[in-house]
């Protein structure tokens, strides 16, 4: 790899080896090592680790912990002989790099893993996604186990639920967003009410989605009487988990639209809320609709004020002000937590694996969607 | 189509800062005015305050008068809007809009303003404001391509074919080919030279060359020390100026020895 580039020249003479008169500086000398000495130690930390976890019955997180510090050791003591201090330093902080990023990664590909292994049996059947959970009882689920009937229920209804519950979120929190992100932007000028907004918008963004459903559902305490839940109220939750966000990226898309552009339009004696509709919001199109896209990826999953400020319905609900109304997360929750069969719990869990991966699915196609919006929108180069 | 300006006794400040003192002067219709000047001198800043351009900065403000042809661009009943459309302008790196076409961004100005044009009225003026430009014949095949695929020197004159595309009385030029190699500034210094048989040009070069071939008047701006604001020092015919200057300092700058 990289260290035999490190070694000098042949036309230079090669530093004395013993520590001359210069003490305290040390004329380390690098020699060309290798990789196969590194993939060597690497096979054997892995066999001991593999060892340990089989045949000396440890514990397999202990066992790769054991292997991985072995291999730094190892690595060390072997570029050490070999390649010199640097060398050996060198391998060493490799190996803590691709420690820490498996240490990174592994959490994720174990969740997806667990997340599509467990869900793919009943997510794409044509009853779960079609079905609701309307007059789906512990009977069924029982019938289901002990006699081997078809598993009923599914859904469809939270599938709904979801994409009214964040459309509408959408709709209300990107005009919010956008508007006032193109104030902070354009027309602020740094006054003292921009500083006050990007304060507020700060400490907005670290609200806990739980205070936020709570909020929802007092408002609609308040205007609608108590214990109103609808699916308005939790878009409305929602959004304030969105607006933050939306106006945090969108800020960000403004600000960096070139001023000369601006000023190139004022010039041509453009006005300037023509300016920005027609010159800086074209421009930013691109990473406004990405930062959208994220923010509603974001949002999509929440559980707890959907909870708190919708409810749950076992039905198809499509009227977003009248009665609770099922979503994804909150669908997953319920079966999880309150199986329609105590006795019989697989059937249940086996829907909120399904609406888990469902979800993850939605969330994966959305980012797809920021992405292929930010490559159509983005600005045109080339000839 | 071109207009005579006079300024009387303009100060120019941003916020607190003074930044240019007591400027007087007129440019003349159909005529290259030059402005040179060692950096920070307040040249572009009077330049820009002559479309009103200079108050789109935060705290940027104005005390004097501008007169295009008798009416004060700084009266309270002229909105900036209609300065800047019959003030053109072209800056100092070439900006064409990137999301727009080669030929969209010549009608920019025009379609900005939403103004109603049928095909043939919008193709006829983009023909027009390029072939002006001395870029017609470079971009006739690819008007539809993006602006931004152009080289550095056909972007500026795309640049200035939307500046003329609104049909502007006066075209403000700030250092417009302090960006380009020597071939494209030949091609915009020979442009300047046609645009002054129709339009006011004023340019702001650092290139005493320049300032020297295109121009027909020039103003030296100088500034006493940094902090203090620029100042005009004397403004006069390019060939008096080049070659029997009134001021010292004029004289000290354009002959190297400045400082």
């Amino acid at each position: 790899m990289a260290i035999q580039t490190q070694h000098t020249g042949s036309d230079v003479t090669p530093p004395p080896r013993k520590r001359g008169p210069m003490e305290g500086i040390e004329l380390s000398t690098v020699r060309p090592a290798g990789d196969r000495i590194g993939y060597a130690v690497l096979l054997g930390a892995l066999a001991l680790a593999a060892t340990l976890w089989l045949a000396g019955g440890l514990n397999v997180v202990l066992a790769a912990v054991v292997g991985f510090l072995v291999y730094l050791a190892g690595v060390y003591t072997a570029y050490r002989v070999v390649g010199g201090r640097r060398v050996a330093t060198d391998h060493v902080m490799r190996g803590l790099v691709y420690g820490a990023f498996i240490l990174a990664v592994l959490p994720l590909v174990s969740l997806l893993w667990t997340v599509v292994g467990q869900g793919i049996p009943r997510a794409f059947h044509p009853d779960f996604l079609l079905q609701t959970m309307n007059g789906v009882t512990g009977v069924q689920d029982e019938a289901t186990m002990q006699e081997g009937a078809p598993m009923v229920g599914g859904a469809y209804h939270a599938v709904v639920g979801t994409l009214v519950i964040t459309g509408i979120a959408t709709v209300l929190s990107v005009p919010i967003g956008l508007f006032t992100a193109i104030y902070l932007v354009e027309y602020s000028n740094k006054n003292a009410l921009s500083h006050v907004i990007r304060f507020l918008v700060d400490v907005m963004t670290g609200i806990p989605s739980i205070v936020a459903g709570l909020f929802a559902f007092a408002l609609w305490a308040m205007v609608f009487g108590i214990g109103t839940k609808d699916a308005l109220a939790g878009a409305v939750a929602l959004s304030v988990l969105m607006i933050p966000t939306v106006v945090r990226s969108s800020e960000e898309m403004l600000r960096i639209v070139p001023n000369d552009l601006r000023e190139a339009s004022l010039a041509l004696g453009v006005p300037k809320w023509r300016t920005v509709a027609k010159v800086v919001l074209p421009t930013a199109a691109s990473g406004l609709a990405s930062g959208v896209t994220l923010a509603i990826a974001r949002v999509i999953g929440e559980t707890a004020p959907l909870l708190v400020a919708v409810g749950y319905a076992r039905g198809l609900n499509l009227n977003p002000v009248e009665g609770p109304m099922n979503s994804l997360a909150v669908y997953a929750y319920y079966m999880f937590t309150r199986p329609l069969n105590p006795g019989f719990r697989d059937p249940s869990l086996e829907r909120a694996w399904a609406a888990a991966l469902l979800l993850v699915l939605l969330v994966v196609a959305l980012n797809l969607t920021a992405r292929l919006i930010a490559k159509l929108f983005a600005p045109k180069t080339g000839r | 189509m071109s207009k005579r300006i006079d300024v009387n006794d303009l100060n120019i400040f941003y916020g607190k800062f003074h930044a240019v003192q007591n400027v007087s002067m007129t440019i003349e219709p159909k005529s290259v005015t030059a402005f040179i000047g060692p950096s920070g001198c307040g040249k572009s800043t009077f330049l820009r305050t002559l479309n009103r351009m200079h108050e789109v900065i935060p705290g940027g403000r104005v005390e004097g008068e501008v007169l295009m042809d008798g009416r004060d661009l700084y009266s309270k009943e002229v909105d900036p809007v209609d300065v800047r459309r019959e003030v053109g302008m072209v800056f100092q790196r070439p900006n064409p809009f990137p999301t727009m076409s080669i030929k969209e961004n010549v009608l920019a100005g025009v379609r900005l303003n939403s103004r109603r044009m049928s095909h043939s009225a919008a193709d006829e003026l983009a023909e027009r404001a390029l072939r002006d430009a001395n870029l017609w014949n470079e971009v006739k095949d690819r008007l539809d391509k993006p602006g931004s695929g152009l080289s550095g020197g056909q972007q500026q004159r795309l640049c200035i074919a939307r500046a003329i595309a609104v049909q502007p009385e006066v075209i403000l030029m700030d250092e417009p080919c302090s960006a380009l190699d020597p071939i494209s500034t030949l091609a915009i210094e020979d442009l300047i030279e046609q645009l002054k048989e129709d339009y006011t040009v004023v340019i702001v070069t650092h290139n005493m060359q320049q300032a020297a071939r295109v121009s027909d008047r020039t103003g030296f701006f100088n500034l006493e020390a940094t902090g203090r604001p620029g100042r005009l020092v004397e403004m006069d015919d390019t060939q008096k100026i080049f070659n029997n200057p009134a001021q010292q300092s004029t004289e000290d700058y354009i002959s190297g020895r400045f400082g």
